[in-house]
């Protein structure tokens, strides 16, 4: 019996009476990859919030290395999230005032665990932009921003890492080269990945998939 | 990384806005530190000088003008008194201490006042070097007078006629310096102290060496049943005095009674019309200052949704959001108000400079006034408040709309 480190049961969620949303079962392995596929109204970013902890489901239930979060009191989703889910967004966003380097510490600070520059200069390094950690990140190109975003969500070594759209700009090679950045970044901590996106050029690097 | 670094992040990120907020603060806290301090000084300074004397006679003119000259040797004289009429005071049940002046000359704008020796008994001023003047011609010098224009004991000087330092010099009879005061932080630092006489001396030499032709038959004479003085400080026996005495000046003689305490409490109450526009005015900046606060942090809460929304979504509390926010606010309340007092010091600088070269007056105490600590509460106070109502918008900030916003 696999261990599953996340998986949904019969999700439910609506944002009115209009817009109501049945997800399918989710379940992704220890160190396994998933791939979530669905056309854009088919609810990819409400399905990925509510496996970031993000929303609260109407009906059904979140696990997390075996826990049953979605059932946790508010403050304690927070700190299940600080500390076990890494998010990629669709479009990097940063704190604009700080560093590189301080907005890869943000999750350290916020999840209350020590704050490790060297991990942060490592995966600098390891993702291609490490002359660039003192810089302000609007200074930086889409792409580099992009791995930036990749390597904040590795900071706290979460158990499940979920992506956002992270190939729908990108052409096809880069596409290509972002998708071998997760898996082995993923690979390296020994996390979940959860990749959500109407990107069909994927459909060939992962084995599990799921449409919406 | 903490909380704090994040905030001051923030205010350099946005320069001109944070610019604008604390200027306005600035301004605003200097205006009304600087009136607190004038206020302070002006205060002390006037009723410095008047401690101890309960009334002056002069000639007849404006009430203020001969306390302003006599007292504070600010403003001329209203004119002169007959000696004998001053004498005849002395005479009065109600009066305990007659202190005569005669003024109209100077030295390089300092004033000479030809009086007795009760009157810087009447400061408590001490001859620190030489004596006290006792024959015609010799001069006490203030500690200021002696300072700035350079006379030392011993040295002799012309005087000139009126009281700036253009006046037609006296070239005839010169006076000497037999001592020098030790400062006493009153009226007497800036003048030069010598006996009635000396006056007299002066002005009948002057006339002694009128041309041939014009009032010959008054020439030599000393006209000693005339001999007059510019006015006189009266301290009373009794408080009785007051009912009674200035009305019978008033009414009975040539001269003026004019009580220093209204006087002084009328030019102020002048004076405070305008402290109190002033002080309007800066409430009014300070206000508008508290709005830019609020706006600018409006705005860039505004800008700033999805970066909250990310670090909520990082683990951070809203409370702890809410107090960076705050803080931030808290900065600019800060150095608005410690560039506010900068500004006022300056001011007072400034405007104690220009006070010297007019009046010898110096307006020098920098220090913090108790008033100031309530004006540092007033503005954390207003930065508080403009930064709280904005920021409690974090409470109300949806994470995952927000970051599903793109």
């Amino acid at each position: 019996m696999l261990f599953l480190m996340i998986s949904c049961k019969n999700l439910q969620f609506s944002y009115s009476s209009q817009k109501r949303f049945k997800f399918p079962d989710i379940n992704c392995a220890d160190n396994e990859t998933l791939l979530i596929l669905g056309q854009s109204g088919k609810g990819k970013t409400t399905l990925l919030h509510l496996m970031a902890l993000l929303l609260k489901p109407e009906s059904g239930e979140i696990n997390i290395a075996g826990n049953l979060v979605s059932n946790f009191p508010s403050g304690e989703i927070t700190k299940v999230r600080a500390k076990n889910i890494g998010i990629i967004y669709q479009r990097p966003h940063f704190t604009n005032a700080l560093s590189v380097m301080d907005n890869i510490l943000l999750p350290n600070y916020f999840a209350s665990v020590k704050q490790d520059k060297d991990r942060a200069v490592y995966l600098a390094e390891q993702l291609g932009f490490g002359e660039h950690l003192s810089k302000k990140t609007n200074q930086l190109s889409q792409g580099e921003q992009q791995r930036v975003s990749i390597a904040r969500a590795l900071m706290n070594n979460p158990k499940v890492i979920l992506a956002d759209e992270p190939t729908s700009s990108l052409d096809d090679n880069n596409c290509q080269k972002v998708i071998e950045l997760l898996r082995t970044q993923s690979r390296l901590i020994g996390a979940s990945l959860v990749v959500v996106t109407h990107d069909k050029r994927l459909k060939d690097e992962f084995t599990n998939q799921v449409f919406l | 990384m903490n909380l704090f670094k994040i905030s001051i992040a923030n205010l350099k990120e946005k320069k001109l806005n944070s610019f604008l907020s604390a200027l306005l603060l600035t301004l605003g806290i200097g205006m009304i530190s600087l009136l607190l301090l004038l206020n302070k000084q002006l205060d002390e300074q006037f009723r410095r000088n008047i401690r101890g004397i309960d009334m002056v006679v002069g000639a007849k003119g404006s009430p203020l003008q001969l306390i302003l000259s006599s007292i504070y040797q600010i403003d001329a004289p209203t004119g002169n008194i007959p000696l004998s009429e001053v004498n005849g005071l002395k005479r009065n049940p109600f009066v305990k201490n007659v202190i005569p002046l005669s003024m109209g000359d100077n030295y390089h704008g300092f004033r000479i006042v030809g009086t007795s020796a009760k009157y810087p008994e009447h400061f408590q001023a001490k001859v620190g070097l030489g004596k006290l003047f006792q024959e015609s011609m010799e001069v006490t010098l203030g500690s200021k007078a002696a300072a700035e224009s350079g006379l030392k004991m011993g040295d002799t000087f012309e005087s000139a006629h009126g009281l700036d330092a253009g006046g037609d010099k006296h070239g005839d009879k010169k006076y000497k310096v037999t001592g020098i005061f030790d400062a006493t932080g009153s009226v007497i630092d800036q003048l030069i102290l010598t006996s009635l006489s000396s006056v007299w001396d002066i002005h009948e030499h002057a006339e002694e060496h009128v041309p041939a032709g014009t009032e010959e038959e008054h020439a030599g004479e000393h006209h000693e049943e005339e001999k007059q003085v510019t006015s006189a400080l009266i301290q009373f026996r009794s408080p009785m005095g007051m009912l009674t005495l200035p009305r019978q000046i008033n009414e009975n003689t040539s001269m003026q009674a004019a009580l220093p305490s209204i006087e002084i409490n009328r030019l102020f109450s002048l004076l405070g019309v305008g402290i109190e526009t002033l002080r309007s005015l800066a409430i009014i900046i300070i206000t508008i200052a508290g709005v830019s606060v609020f706006i600018s942090l409006y705005n860039s809460l505004k800008e700033r949704k999805y970066e909250m929304a990310l670090m909520l979504s990082m683990g951070a509390t809203r409370t702890r959001l809410f107090f960076m926010l705050l803080f931030e606010g808290l900065m600019l309340a800060v150095i608005g108000y410690v560039a506010g007092i900068a500004l006022s010091r300056l001011g007072l600088y400034a405007f104690s400079k220009s006070a010297e070269q007019d009046f010898h007056y110096s307006l020098k105490e920098f220090g913090l006034l108790p008033e100031e600590i309530y004006l540092f509460a007033a503005a954390i106070g207003i930065g508080l408040l403009a930064a709280a109502l904005p920021s409690l918008g974090i409470y109300k900030l949806n994470i995952s709309r927000t970051l599903a916003e793109e």
